[in-house]
């Protein structure tokens, strides 16, 4: 569960691989329920395995789903969760933490970013630490968080801040890097200065290569997270999950996987979102 | 937009030489350069493909400083860029995050003008190059030929003293060029500002300029400074009266002349070569 992002996919992952393009005007509707129908029985077939091989506690030599619980074991797990009055506060907890790493994260991430990728003297005080940090990954902080950070839910989000800065540093880097020189160049021509040619051209100009930064970066942070917390968490959605597997409550494990699943994705979307709400052109150019 | 108040625009260029490139790569891309344009007048820098005419006019727009000699604006020593020299690329340089009229204000809001005047001023100059209506749009929905429409009017809503071009119409079509220069022309009969504009289309400087300095291949040089007298307005029909003919059979002759036996790279007035590739690529 600890995948490093590697700088390769920081720089080039899509961010919108898995969702379908969206679907022209005429005759779109049909084709958009069909992919909606196809994306349904992929799941509902997916289910159905998991129920075969869980109710048959199946072997099958290297993996054994004997203690593996059913789809309806984990239905009622959740539905135990929700009537315990417990859920919102693991939810609560967990959401919280990756606001305030996120937030943090895309506050250090976006400011450092901007100014590395823009002065020569900044990046050559900055970017070696950085570049040794950045392969540890935000697990491996754990011990020197807890030691850090008297509260553990600050050590936490700690974790979650270190997940997402490398992710939203090195895409915003990229994009700075990348502003075609000749906008730069016609910028002066038009009288801008150095603070607006921030304001007006390098932000604006970085700003996609920034957005893939922040969905990346928001989906190391769930993962940074739930590591965190199941060693030092007393609430949260990671700690829920395993707690469940140390109560042997194994339905629960996968009401806490699954909930991580759509919170990571719902987060991921509520991006997306955002980013093509803040730059309406992109839309327009894909469209050519 | 009204003429009248635009600034005069002499500019004199004095014993400029030019060298670009990094390191091993660096060359002289322009050798003892020296002419003088008066204001209002209207000057194609010809020449074959890397001989430095886009050099010169880097140096002309502040970004390229020569390594020797000067080059002044009505008096005053070029530094450094400003919105008194404005500069058209072959490519557009429009933000694509900007609306075509926020493009066009664009240098007013950086001198401060109210919301209110420089989105009146623009959409002044947008009728003026023939672009009323399209204030909404964003640059990727327009034609090549419109965006250059839009680039030219970002750069003369600054009033400036000297327009530079740098093949500001290359990238377009035979017929949408044609249209381009038409355009420009009768923009700049209202305008008249001083024009620089470099090309390597000889009917094209002998349809627009009052004047063409023809410059030779690596090292840039003048090797002939050529007066016009066409009668203003000109119509297409110009390009294949005899005089006209003759005048091109003559440029191409200096033209072969001041060519290099190995084709140049074309060099941009930023001073790298001209990138190639999707990229830069300006379609429809």
């Amino acid at each position: 569960m600890n995948a490093v992002i590697s700088p390769a996919a920081v720089d080039s992952a899509g961010i919108d691989t898995d969702t379908p393009p969206a679907s022209g005007r005429a005759g779109g509707a049909r084709r958009h329920a069909s992919a909606w129908l196809a994306q349904g029985l992929s799941v509902a077939g997916f289910v159905l395995l998991w129920h075969a091989l869980a109710a048959t506690h199946a072997r099958l030599g290297l993996v054994t789903f004997e203690n593996v619980p059913t789809p309806l074991a984990a239905l009622e797990a959740g539905r135990e969760l929700v009537a315990g009055g417990k859920l919102g506060r693991h939810l609560g907890y967990s959401l919280w933490r990756v606001a305030a790493g996120f937030l943090a994260a895309a506050a250090a991430g976006i400011g450092l970013g901007l100014l590395i990728g823009r002065f020569a003297s900044v990046r050559r005080a900055l970017l070696p630490p950085l570049e040794l940090m950045r392969p540890v990954p935000a697990v491996a902080w754990i011990p020197l968080a807890i030691l850090m950070f008297p509260s553990g839910e600050l050590s936490m989000v700690f974790i979650t801040f270190v997940g997402a800065l490398f992710p939203v540093l090195l895409n915003t880097i990229h994009g700075v890097e990348g502003v075609d020189r000749r906008l730069i160049a016609a910028a002066r021509s038009l009288g801008t200065g150095r603070w607006q040619m921030f304001v007006q051209v390098i932000v604006p100009a970085a700003l996609p290569s920034i957005a893939t930064g922040l969905a990346i970066g928001m989906g190391t942070c769930w993962f940074c997270l739930v590591s965190a917390e199941m060693i030092s968490g007393q609430f949260g959605i990671g700690y829920y999950t395993w707690e469940s597997y140390t109560l042997q409550n194994y339905g629960g494990i996968i009401v806490g996987m699954l909930a991580i699943g759509l919170l990571g994705m719902g987060s991921s979307a509520l991006i997306r979102l955002a980013a093509r709400a803040a730059m309406p052109w992109t839309a327009m150019e894909a469209s050519r | 937009m009204t003429g009248a108040s635009i600034a005069a625009g002499r500019v004199e260029i004095e014993r400029v030489h030019i060298e670009v490139g990094a390191g091993a790569d660096r060359f002289e891309a322009l050798h003892d350069v020296s002419a003088t344009i008066e204001p209002g007048q209207f000057v194609c820098l010809l020449g074959p493909s890397g001989c430095g005419k886009s050099t010169l006019l880097g140096a002309l727009a502040g970004h390229l400083p020569p390594a020797r000699g000067t080059v002044r604006v009505d008096g005053v020593p070029v530094d450094g860029p400003h919105p008194d020299r404005g500069l058209v690329f072959q490519q557009h340089t429009l933000f694509p995050w900007q609306r075509v009229i926020d493009n066009v204000a664009y240098g007013l809001k950086m001198k401060g003008v109210t919301r209110a005047e420089r989105r009146a001023q623009a959409e002044a100059m947008l009728g003026q190059v023939g672009l009323a209506g399209f204030e909404r749009r964003y640059p990727a929905q327009l034609s090549g030929g419109m965006q250059q429409r839009v680039e030219i009017a970002r750069v003369l809503i600054n009033r400036p003293r000297v327009l530079l071009m740098d093949e500001p119409f290359g990238a377009l079509d035979a017929l949408t060029r044609a249209r381009m220069q038409q355009l420009l022309l009768e923009v700049w009969a209202r305008v008249r500002t001083t024009v620089v504009f470099v090309t390597h289309d000889i009917d094209e400087a002998l349809f627009l300029a009052d004047r063409i300095l023809v410059m030779s291949a690596r090292p840039g040089r003048l090797i002939e400074d050529l007066p016009l007298d066409f009668a203003r307005p000109r119509s297409p029909a110009l390009v294949t009266s005899a005089p006209f003919v003759a005048l091109k059979r003559h440029c191409l002759e200096l033209l072969h002349r001041g060519e290099a036996e190995v084709p140049l790279p074309r060099v941009t007035p930023l001073g790298a070569p001209a990138e190639t590739g999707a990229a830069m690529a300006v379609s429809t």
